[in-house]
């Protein structure tokens, strides 16, 4: 593939990406092991479209979503955007990157600014980016903040003047402000009622049609993942286990984890109550997961070599790639 | 309804809170009842008064400015509301259990697992000492705890969520209550670890006879448990029916909406239904008429200027909303007098 068409077709490609964690112990806080909190992934984004990556607290999802960002450095592998290298950027180039990749954040009460007025908040970056001062803005933000549907007076307003719905269509506006190629998205509902969730997700949706935009949702909740992504990565213990186009996934699912995952989630039907898998005990801790395939200890389908060698994500089905030994 | 086929039965509610000098009411006017060995599920979105009206049962408001104004909570026909701590104790733990939450907060920190259970058997039984742990080791077991011998020993921060979830399960049941008030059990619980404990609570119903109140925001979870279901919107019922009725006869436009609302795995739909705006604030409830009015796609002039009531529009089917007559108020006087 020559560098044209990695340009044109993916977006964003990340190979093989690690983040360790080190932890310390003893008198001297030397290092004494690693939590494992992204363990080798790899994926491509290809241009508009949405990638959802799903998994339970602690997999290293929203690890994954910083680290692509560079909020983190990463621990080994590669991130390219639009064909360039960005793992080792810094300084100034590392600031550039950062206007064409936004984040918006989980928790609409914590990521904005108490004491800062919303058109400031909305404005900020626009200014660090040399895009005009304050003032000179000022249209521009109000038409932001019109689009992500906020009454014409919140530019005057401080954040705990909102509700929390509103508040994440603050930090979308935000996150909108400079024209970003790619937002992660970390969670964005999770934080919502019902009634406002379906309300910000059709927002991000419209938006990212109007705006061209490549989304990364990161979020818990396969079924709000489903309804957002084209295509899916599920993640367990640092671990990218499975990924497939959306409805592939849900309609037949490879690795017995995403199956279990899908049963788990208790539906909206009281006539379809389908047998469960039910997992046993919890998630094992990343700091010492276990041998081989980090699923074993918990899987249903769990053969004996399933300790000892580690799965690679394959290809089982087009477009559809599994890490499980069943596939082997 | 003669005492014998309500355990308990909430009747006009009003527990309100002082805020500024002012009493603002989180849950208003409400009357639902659970029968032995039914789930009831309460499901609303945050700020519906759910908790409160949770809270208010189990006579554990805040005792600075949470107060029950009016009505009565009648368990086995005797009512709550008026009862001292005294005696609210000997039935807490007893007759009425209660989970909540956070399992990380909900136990001491400070005390092992062992301890914390035996408390309530030492409370409330008169079995001897060893018998206690012996009973305490069992109920871990019954709740699917492996390592029970080790765990009683053990302090809640050595266990994960879930477990602690269990732990909470282990003493709720432990003198075999009648009622057990489960508030959002598994909201703070990953999705694979939220099914073992429904399915725990589950069985434990069955095993125990007991009624299981549950209190939850998530539909799904509804459907997954319930017999009969409330639904609760800013203070009040708005909906109650079984289950079957409420996911696939909804009546009030509220409760369409919300079951609009959220993504269904087995379908692709480009637009999720919106349910406009956000639920009033407790200060900002609207002084007459309907609280849902301001976001109610069907609002109509009726409804800013009467309040409605929860009549029933067939039987096992009542709905607060003046699409259906019954929820004028003179047909509550009428059925008041056939009653």
């Amino acid at each position: 593939m020559t560098k044209e068409t990695v340009q044109s077709e993916h977006l964003l490609q990340v190979q093989e990406l690690k983040k360790y964690y080190p932890v310390r112990g003893g008198f001297f806080r030397r290092k004494v092991g690693d939590v494992k909190a992204v363990d080798n992934i790899s994926l491509e984004l290809k241009r508009g479209e949405t990638f959802g990556l799903v998994g339970e607290s602690g997999c290293g999802k929203s690890t994954a979503g910083r680290t692509i960002m560079r909020l983190f450095k990463p621990t080994g592998g590669k991130i390219l955007f639009e064909g360039q290298d960005i793992t080792e950027l810094r300084g100034s180039g590392l600031r550039d990157l950062r206007r064409d990749i936004q984040m918006v954040f989980q928790d609409p009460y914590a990521s904005l600014n108490p004491k800062m007025m919303v058109g400031s908040i909305v404005s900020e970056p626009m200014i660090n980016y040399g895009m005009g001062s304050e003032s000179k803005l000022k249209d521009e933000v109000m038409e932001l903040l019109k689009r992500v549907g906020l009454p014409e007076d919140a530019y005057y307003k401080y954040p705990h003047e909102f509700s929390g719905g509103q508040r994440q269509r603050i930090g979308i506006a935000r996150a909108l402000a400079l024209k970003p190629k790619l937002i992660i998205a970390d969670e964005p509902v999770s934080a919502l009622d019902v009634s406002v969730q379906s309300q910000v997700l059709n927002l991000l949706k419209e938006l990212q049609e109007e705006f061209q935009l490549t989304l990364l949702f990161i979020a818990h909740d396969l079924s709000v993942v489903k309804h957002m992504s084209d295509r899916i990565g599920v993640m367990y213990l640092g671990n990218l286990v499975e990924v497939a186009d959306g409805e592939d996934l849900y309609k037949d699912p490879k690795h017995p984890y995403t199956q279990a995952l899908i049963s788990a989630i208790p539906q909206p039907d009281p006539r379809n109550k389908s047998e469960r898998v039910i997992l046993s005990g919890d998630v094992p801790s990343p700091q010492n997961p276990p041998t081989g395939c980090p699923f074993h200890p918990r899987c249903p389908k769990v053969m004996p070599h399933c300790s000892e060698v580690k799965p690679q994500l394959k290809e089982v089905n087009r477009d559809h790639r599994a890490a499980c030994l069943l596939y082997e | 309804m003669s005492s014998q086929d309500t355990l308990l039965e909430v009747k006009n509610l009003h527990t309100g809170f002082n805020i500024d000098g002012r009493v603002h009411h989180a849950v208003k006017d409400v009357s639902f009842s659970v029968k032995p060995k039914e789930v009831v599920c309460i499901v609303g979105e945050s700020g519906c008064g759910k908790s409160v009206m949770s809270l208010s049962v189990m006579n554990l408001l805040p005792k600075h400015n949470g107060k029950i104004d009016k009505g009565e909570i009648l368990f086995e026909g005797r009512d709550l509301a008026p009862l001292s701590e005294k005696e609210m104790n000997a039935i807490r733990g007893k007759d009425i259990s209660m989970i909540f939450q956070e399992p990380m907060t909900a136990l001491n920190p400070v005390l092992t697992i062992g301890y914390q259970l035996d408390e309530v058997l030492i409370n409330h039984t008169t079995i001897s000492k060893e018998e206690i742990r012996r009973k305490s080791v069992s109920l871990l077991k019954q709740v699917g705890i492996s390592r029970a011998d080790q765990i009683v020993n053990e302090y809640p921060h050595q266990l994960s969520g879930g477990m602690r979830q269990r732990v909470m399960i282990a003493i709720a049941i432990a003198c075999q209550p009648k009622l057990l008030i489960a508030d959002e059990p598994t909201t703070a619980l990953d999705v694979t670890v939220q099914a073992q404990i429904l399915e725990l609570i589950g069985k434990i119903q069955e095993e125990v006879g007991m009624a299981v109140l549950l209190i939850t925001h998530d539909l799904g979870v509804v459907a997954e448990m319930a017999d009969r279901v409330v639904v609760m919107y800013a203070g009040q019922v708005v909906e109650e029916t079984d289950v079957d009725r409420l996911f696939y006869e909804p009546k009030h436009p509220y409760t369409k909406a919300l079951l609009e609302s959220i993504p269904k795995m087995d379908e692709k739909r480009d637009v999720l239904n919106t349910i406009e705006g956000i639920v009033p604030s407790l200060k900002n409830m609207p002084e007459k008429g309907c609280r849902f009015v301001d976001r109610c796609p069907a609002a109509m002039d009726v409804c800013r200027e009467m309040d409605p009531i929860l009549g029933e529009t067939d039987k096992g089917h009542a709905v607060r909303c003046f699409l259906y007559e019954e929820s004028f108020p003179q047909s509550s006087d009428k059925r008041a007098e056939v009653q």
